[in-house]
């Protein structure tokens, strides 16, 4: 058995590097990767068998749901190869799986010398793999092609096989074939990540030098950073530094994780492990800085280190103003854990109070929210999400607006909007459909390539506020679902935006307002407006309702005054039910918001905010 | 019109719950011998149902410490299908152990259907002295979509025989904005209702009630129910035509001549004592309200082994008397007066005054009074008082 007992295995800070291969798994949502790691994890023995279970290395609820990484791990696996009966460490670093986390997983890769590239042999490519087999490749890591599910009869690995080798310039006949399922081919795998990837290679006397990928809030242990050594050491006994912010922190702990936190003497060149430092707040120990020895510090950061940005804006409100001081706390909770995550209390006119909270992207916001109320058991209405626009007035003063209401009423010189370099991997048979979605959305093609006979590479520089409204739904839509995308922030670019303000009998709404292109501000202003005119009830007066950019009205609805509410019909047998309708209405009344006059459902809220397409796929369900 | 609350009082409501055929809006505590799955005629079966509601009366009379009866009414169901002698043995029981008062109203609610000039002869003997006609509409097609099986013209035929055996008091029931219905209809069924010698008229809006015939038909989008606001105006006509006519409104959705209100029917909205004796039936005495047993069998078996009858109960906070008040009272002219309410409710009210929806006059004098156009929101104007 290649397996070798965790005892006699080599021991964590007595490595040498010559033995050690430190890995990842680029591959796509539902491609395998979990259950190809889970796989590993047995035929290693790391995890007994009556210990496993499914996607073990995954630690949130929601990771397993969806099937989705947003953490990544390490973990320690010894190994003796099939092929020179050597003994070796090979470390296996989890990388998140979503464009919105491209910076933590380019430091995933920069902690590894290969990355293992898994395709499930039925689908082939996705545009995100892509990107990040690019990442790697562009890090100079081994990529050892891997084709996963051979086991399923719509697999079709001589095809896939082909478009790997394209990609990455090999041979079809190099790329392994395994079945994370089944276990076929996995430990021909492991022996190949031994045969083919390099040992990393340090200066065991420089002073120390440690790469954070990751950092991770425990409640009980405080903050849990993973670190991968370059040069020199790390032990138990050091004071480390964070070369970013030049503080000093104990080293309460270190180990590995094999695949449960063993701890150790220390961590030698090449090595991957976790420190705990008593550090309370993921934010002192950021992904992608540098860890050196306090005594004895670098002069050299580690390259690539640069602060989360949030990209992408959104309100968030309890339905219940009281929950408040409920939302603050999980919010303060999960920015333990999540750096990237930024927020401000908003006090908004039509939602009260409620917080304004930046995220990296469309599904680093939803997990966001989908956490508040799991975990917090919160109900809440999030605005349309928007982007970071830079405004320059008439006298030449710059302003940031991650909010349309901070958008200034004044006369505007100019606009300037976030642009992402997109790419769409999809059969060809879908080209014109998807550029027909990108000139839409005021997209300008950069290329196109053929993957294989009938797949292709598509290049768009887009704006990224027509990737957050709703582009990625309208693309699954129009291509079957079979198209999938990934983009990078690539700059700023000025556009001709106006703002739109929604206001009810003259009120304005604060939580419509919307930051769109002149061209489509009609159609935004038509679109809320009808929208908005079926949603709140009728009142005791008109409603105009009317969609304006400045004071100039471009789209006008209104809702009649009611003229009857009232049950006919009042006698004996009636009153108990209609004094208890009355009670439960009662319910229905506290959820109602006041715009001026107008009471507005707290339900009209929620669907408005909520794009057509996801009532369209609602219908479709 | 006295709202004045008499705790030595009784009114009963007794409940015939049987009808020959169920109608296609109607979602009453009713029962067809087909839906009953019995052999026996309707007749038989309503015979011995009269006994197990002697036995309910028995029960009343142990319980209540009222003195009198003002007021008796039979409704259904189809009380018009029992004998009039069965009903008499009602009325007999009910004057024996409790007395009625010499004014006493005994209302029947009746079926055109069911009735010929002798019937109406034999009512009239065994004491009762008011008629609630089933009219609904006078247009055919309004009568096939309600499911009702009268011809329109006897409608005309029944008033007259009523009046030549006596009858003094005599309502129509009319149903408006059913699908179907133009406002022309209606027009044309208020027309037919006040060519007639009667001293009072119930109009009600359609409810489409879940469950009933009429909703799967809404539903499956065989007939469009009207728009709530061709329905209000059908109320604005409704309303003109009745008081040109000399029938003043009373409560929403009621129209009488001077003194000819229904008193038993303004029992409940005042907050009166009355005993509902039957299957299903409500009953409220010094804010205990209670309900019986809903299936004819059920009721059956509870009386026959002397049980009480009642499902279930509810003793009235003084919060829920008071919203119950509110709720009740502004459906009648003068009901409330500003002594009632808080000075925001007060405020509250001055709103409705500013749109005109309350009657200046009356809020001067210091009672709450809907205008035409604040009755049709009545119910909204509750849930801003008591929410």
């Amino acid at each position: 058995m290649p397996a070798i007992p965790l005892a006699k295995a080599p021991q964590p800070s007595q490595t040498n590097p010559a033995q050690i291969r430190n890995f990842c798994i680029i591959a796509h949502i539902d491609h395998g990767k979990s259950t190809l790691a889970d796989r590993m994890l047995g035929i290693t023995e790391v995890v007994e068998q009556r210990n496993m279970r499914a996607q073990y290395l995954d630690r949130m609820d929601i990771e397993r749901e969806r099937g989705i990484t947003i953490k990544s791990q390490a973990v320690r696996l010894p190994w003796r190869s099939g092929i020179d009966g050597n003994e070796y460490i090979l470390n296996m670093i989890d990388t998140p799986g979503h464009v919105d986390f491209t910076y933590e997983v380019s430091r995933s890769l920069a902690a590894c010398e290969g990355a293992v590239l898994l395709v499930d042999c039925a689908q082939g490519i996705e545009a995100q793999t892509l990107a990040n087999l690019y990442l790697a490749m562009e890090n100079n890591l081994t990529i050892i092609p891997v084709l996963n599910k051979i086991d399923l009869p719509a697999a079709q690995p001589e095809k896939f096989a082909e478009e790997l080798a394209k990609l990455i310039g090999c041979q079809p006949e190099d790329c392994l074939r395994v079945s994370g399922k089944t276990g076929a081919g996995v430990e021909e795998l492991l022996d190949q990540i031994v045969k083919q990837i390099p040992a990393p290679v340090g200066d065991p006397d420089a002073p120390a030098r440690a790469l954070i990928f990751d950092s991770v809030y425990d409640s009980y242990r405080g903050v849990v950073t993973y670190v991968r050594v370059v040069d020199g050491h790390l032990s138990t006994r050091d004071q480390i530094q964070m070369f970013s912010t030049g503080v000093r922190h104990e080293m309460l702990e270190v180990g590995v994780i094999s695949p449960e936190p063993v701890a150790s003497k220390g961590l030698g060149v090449g090595e991957v492990g976790y420190l705990i430092t008593g550090v309370k707040d993921v934010r002192q120990s950021r992904v992608g800085d540098t860890v050196t020895n306090y005594q004895r510090p670098t002069d050299k950061a580690l390259s690539g280190y640069k602060d989360p940005r949030p990209m992408v804006f959104s309100g968030l409100f309890p339905l219940d103003g009281a929950e408040y001081p409920m939302l603050r706390e999980a919010l303060d909770k999960l920015q333990l854990n999540d750096a990237a995550l930024v927020f401000e209390p908003e006090n908004s006119a039509a939602l009260g109070f409620g917080f304004r909270c930046g995220f990296l992207g469309l599904l680093h916001m939803e997990i966001v929210r989908e956490r508040l109320e799991r975990e917090a058991g919160l109900a809440l209405i999030s605005t349309a999400p928007n982007v970071v626009y830079r405004v320059t007035d008439d006298s030449g003063k710059e302003l940031i607006v991650t909010n349309p209401s901070e958008f200034p009423d004044g006369k505007i010189m100019k606009v300037e909007e976030p642009i992402v370099r997109a790419t769409v991997l999809a059969p060809s048979e879908f080209i014109g459909a998807i550029m027909e979605l990108c000139q839409q959305r005021r997209g300008t093609l950069l290329g196109m390539d053929y993957l294989s006979e009938d797949r292709v590479e598509i290049r768009y520089t887009l704006p990224l506020a027509e990737i957050v409204f709703d582009f990625f739904d309208q693309l699954k839509s129009r291509t079957r679902g079979y198209a999938s995308l990934d983009y990078e922030p690539i700059g700023e670019a000025e556009g001709d935006l106006v703002k739109v303000d929604i206001l009810l009998q003259s009120e304005k709404v604060d939580a419509f307002s919307a930051i769109v292109h002149r061209e489509k501000a009609y159609s935004y202003g038509v679109m809320m407006t009808t929208k908005l005119r079926e949603l709140i009830p009728r009142q005791q007066f008109e409603i105009p309702i009317q969609a304006a950019i400045g004071s100039r009205i471009i789209a006008r609805e209104s809702i009649r005054a009611i003229r009857k509410d009232v049950l006919a019909k009042c006698y004996g047998g009636d009153i108990s039910r209609k004094r208890k309708l009355l009670e439960k209405q009662k319910e229905g009344k506290k959820r109602m918001k006041m715009v001026g006059r107008v009471e507005v459902p707290q339900e009209a809220f929620i669907a408005a905010l909520t794009t057509d397409d996801e009532k369209s796929k609602e219908a479709k369900k | 019109m006295a709202t004045a609350v008499d705790p030595s009082a009784l009114s009963f409501y007794i409940h015939i719950p049987y009808c020959v055929k169920r109608c296609g809006y109607c979602d009453f505590n009713t029962y067809t011998p087909a839906e009953l799955k019995v052999e026996s005629s309707l007749n038989e079966i309503s015979h011995g149902y009269i006994d197990l509601m002697l036995r309910e009366i028995d029960q009343a009379r142990q319980t209540s410490q009222a003195t009198h009866v003002p007021t008796i009414f039979f409704g259904g169901g189809t009380p018009s299908l029992m004998e009039p002698s069965d009903l008499g043995r009602v009325i007999q029981a009910i004057s024996e152990k409790f007395g009625l008062t010499t004014d006493c109203e005994i209302t029947l609610e009746a079926n055109p259907d069911t009735l010929t000039k002798e019937r109406l002869q034999g009512y009239r003997e065994v004491g009762i002295n008011r008629l609630s006609i089933g009219m609904q509409s006078a247009v055919p097609h309004v009568l096939a979509v309600l499911d009702r099986t009268h011809n329109p013209e006897n409608i005309g035929k029944v008033v007259q025989w009523a009046r030549e055996v006596g009858f003094e008091e005599i309502s129509l029931d009319l149903i408006y904005g059913t699908p179907g219905e133009t406002i022309e209809d209606w027009r044309a069924t208020i027309g037919s209702a006040l060519s007639l010698d009667i001293s009072h008229i119930s109009a009600y809006a359609l409810i489409v009630e879940q469950g009933t015939k009429l909703a799967a038909q809404v539903k499956r989008g065989e007939v469009t129910i009207p728009d709530d606001d061709e329905t209000a105006e059908k109320y604005l006509i409704a309303d003109e035509a009745f008081t040109q006519a000399g029938m003043n409104w009373y409560e929403l959705s009621n129209w009488s001549k001077d003194g000819s209100h229904s008193r038993h029917n303004m029992a409940y909205w005042v907050g009166s004592n009355w005993w509902g004796v039957g299957p299903g039936a409500h009953s409220h005495i010094d804010g205990r309200r209670w309900w019986n047993v809903k299936h004819p069998t059920a009721y059956r078996e509870r009386l026959e082994k002397d049980a009480s009858p009642m499902q279930e109960q509810e003793l009235l906070t003084p919060d829920e008397i008071a919203r119950e008040r509110i709720m009740l009272l502004m459906r009648i002219p003068q009901g409330l007066h500003t002594r009632d309410f808080s000075p925001e409710q007060i405020a509250i009210l001055d709103g409705y005054l500013a749109s005109g929806d309350l009657d200046a006059q009356s809020w001067r004098a210091g009672s709450l009074t809907l205008t035409r156009k604040g009755r049709l929101i009545a119910d909204r104007i509750v849930r801003d008082l008591v929410l």
